[in-house]
């Protein structure tokens, strides 16, 4: 990432830190992984813990268009001026990895629109694991797996469970129903992971997406630390 | 043979300074034929009688409206306009002119034009409007009469608005028209093609919004206090009620 | 010039926001008009005929230098739909933004200042093929041959299409892209001396009116 590099043109080229007039822009995250994991749910979540501290705004990027970004809606996490849905032509994983041009729009528009704003958070559409996030894109990323999908996928690894900032393991109140071993997810997590933190969470329970929001809150503070 | 026609009508409407619009030019030439009918309060009324059966091919055909400012006027024709093939190798020619000042309007409704297998026909219809003018254009052209391959028929249709130019299309159907004409891109099979063009200055603060009627037209604002109502049909019936359908729906 | 450059421009693969885009072939397929390979083929060809002429023909102008303002207007008067013109002008965003972080250039910074949301895609392709130092013909093959690829690999996704018969299709097109590409520098070349006015207005009535279809639709794969 350039993250001192500036343009004369009125809009930033990729993954600049600043906006066209100086100012810093807002800390993107991306929450990436597999069909029903929960990153829409995590996504609501972080948007009702975080909203009162923070100005900020979601981008989906939904399989059929706007899916995600209704169930936001309906759900009344955000304003809808503070939602925004890219169409990813049936392949999500293009829009966040291969060709972000899309993604990159709507976050400017966001900032543009809605801002200032503090926080992005850019949701794919669900894919596969090995999906991640261009780094054009986003500044850290979250890759959500859930208890339900298998309790090898952790030891299976994949570029989503190996290198993503965050690893979430959601639905740990499900482990019990579905045979899951969670001291195992965890341990394989690690083994693949290093000293890359994992997070377990179920958001049924009282602390529910805490953990997560404590994070993404460590992470604004890097951002907007001085240089 | 009969020799190729080389003809002009003209049609110029301009107040009569009594709350009417008087027509001090309404000249026809060869097949052209322009005839004033009755009216109604305020805008007069013209129709075109085509006096022979055309184009041929070989024949330059040319239409010439003007509107003053403040002058009304409608203009139809009295039946379709059928293209035929001519003895003549050349291609016909049918161009029309349209000018209306400010506060002037036009209601140019003609008849369809029905390309008959064989003929080659290019049309084109050009309206220079001024800022405040007013305008409703339709076109409508049936490929071929009934059970008939079509001729060739290429047909442009431009619209000014203040000197911008809002609207420029060209639609090239029949043999020998470039590929994929009657594909699903274009026509997938259709018969029958037309568009309304309805120039308000009104829309320029207020656009209607896009969409398609439940009979297939689609409302389509352009770029300028302009609309254009678009449709393909199977036949000219269809085609009718679905441009109607859009333009009543404008209110 | 490099000719390589235009392969960089011309790639699938260059990151321009393309993928998103159907190219109408999404409505067309949900329309039932297009079932194979067959109707893909007539599909492309209408496509490249119509919008693909007129693309080619603003594409070659802008890689002539004639005023991208101009070009634009003329772009707008030559696309009726709003869904269309809302499309050229994101994806025309899009496209400028990797232009110009792969071929700096004033035009370019330019052409950003001037169209902040954005000027139609053609008429940006056209200056980035300048920017990149080709000619009228090759911004005129990128706009072409574009014209007829997003909606044949789109198509691939949408029916599970045999990818090999939808390559088949685009090379069997080639010769008629040979034509296109011809009759759109003639255009450009014409309309460099006589004004954007005298550029093609090839039109496509379904294309127009399935994009609102498509624009209206609650649900769908691709953006156009």
């Amino acid at each position: 990432m350039h993250l001192d590099h500036t343009h004369s043109g009125p809009v930033a080229l990729s993954a600049d830190a600043r906006r066209p007039d100086g100012t810093r822009r807002a800390l993107r995250i991306g929450l990436g992984g597999p069909v029903g994991s929960g990153k829409t749910a995590t996504v609501a979540a972080l948007c009702r813990a975080l909203r009162e501290e923070l100005s900020l705004a979601v981008v989906t990027n939904d399989i059929y268009t706007r899916e995600d970004a209704e169930f936001l809606l309906r759900e009344a996490v955000l304003p809808p001026e503070r939602i925004s849905a890219v169409e990813t032509g049936a392949c999500p994983h293009t829009a966040i990895r291969d060709d972000i041009s899309a993604n990159l729009e709507a976050v400017e528009d966001l900032e543009d629109t809605a801002g200032p704003l503090d926080l992005i958070l850019v949701e794919s559409g669900g894919d596969n694991l090995t999906a991640t996030f261009s780094k054009g894109l986003v500044d850290a990323q979250i890759f959500v797996i859930d208890v339900a999908g298998g309790d090898d996928i952790p030891r299976k690894g994949g570029p989503g469970v190996t290198t993503a900032d965050l690893l979430v393991v959601n639905k740990t109140d499900l482990a019990p129903y579905v045979g899951s071993d969670l001291p195992r997810m965890a341990a394989d997590a690690k083994a693949q992971r290093g000293e890359l933190p994992v997070v377990l969470q179920s958001l049924r329970e009282e602390t529910g997406v805490r953990d997560v929001a404590d994070w993404v809150r460590a992470r604004l503070a890097d951002w907007t630390a001085p240089a | 043979m009969t020799a190729a026609v080389t003809a002009t009508a003209r049609i110029h409407a301009r107040p009569d300074g009594r709350g009417g619009t008087a027509l001090p030019v309404l000249a026809g030439e060869g097949p052209l034929a322009p005839r004033r009918t009755r009216g109604t309060a305020g805008e007069a009324s013209v129709v075109l009688v085509g006096a022979m059966s055309g184009p041929l091919g070989g024949d330059r055909l040319r239409v010439e409206t003007e509107v003053a400012e403040g002058a009304r006027l409608r203009v139809g024709s009295a039946a379709a306009t059928l293209a035929l093939p001519g003895r003549h190798q050349d291609e016909a020619r049918y161009d029309v002119r349209l000018t209306v000042a400010d506060g002037g309007e036009l209601r140019w409704l003609p008849e369809q034009l029905i390309s008959a297998g064989g003929s080659d026909l290019y049309v084109t219809t050009r309206a220079d409007l001024a800022a405040r003018a007013r305008l409703v254009l339709r076109e409508e052209q049936v490929l071929g009469r009934t059970g008939e391959e079509p001729g060739r028929l290429t047909s442009r249709l431009t619209v000014r608005i203040a000197g911008r130019c809002v609207l420029d299309q060209e639609l090239s159907c029949g043999p020998g028209a470039p590929g994929g004409w009657d594909g699903p891109a274009v026509l997938a099979g259709h018969r029958a093609v037309g568009q309304i063009v309805v120039v308000r200055p009104e829309f320029a603060p207020h656009p209607p919004a896009a969409r398609v009627c439940p009979a297939g037209a689609a409302v389509l604002p352009l770029a300028g206090p302009a609309v254009l109502l678009t449709a393909v049909a199977p036949d000219a019936l269809q085609l009718r009620r679905a441009l109607d359908e859009a333009l009543a729906a404008l209110g | 010039m490099s000719r390589a450059a235009l392969l960089v421009l011309a790639d699938g693969r260059f990151p321009a926001g393309g993928h998103a885009h159907s190219g109408g072939a999404e409505a067309a397929v949900r329309a039932g008009r297009i079932t194979g390979a067959g109707e893909l083929a007539e599909f492309c060809r209408g496509r490249l005929h119509t919008t693909g002429l007129v693309s080619a023909a603003l594409a070659a102008s802008a890689a002539l230098g004639m005023d991208p303002a101009g070009l634009d207007a003329a772009a707008d008067a030559r696309t009726p739909s709003p869904a269309l013109r809302g499309a050229a002008r994101r994806l025309g965003r899009q496209l400028l933004r990797a232009a110009r972080a792969t071929w700096p250039s004033a035009e370019l910074d330019a052409l950003a200042r001037d169209f902040p949301k954005g000027a139609h895609q053609p008429v940006v392709l056209g200056l980035a093929a300048r920017a990149a130092g080709l000619g009228a013909a090759d911004a005129a093959y990128c706009s072409a041959y574009e014209s007829v690829g997003g909606a044949a690999s789109a198509t691939v996704r949408l029916l599970s299409l045999d990818p090999l018969d939808a390559t088949g299709v685009l090379a069997r097109l080639a010769p008629e892209v040979d034509l296109v590409v011809d009759r759109a520098v003639a255009a450009a070349r014409e309309a460099l001396a006589e004004g954007p006015e005298t550029l093609p207005g090839a039109s496509a009535p379904l294309l127009e009116i399935l994009a609102e279809t498509h624009a209206a639709s609650p649900a769908r794969l691709f953006a156009s």
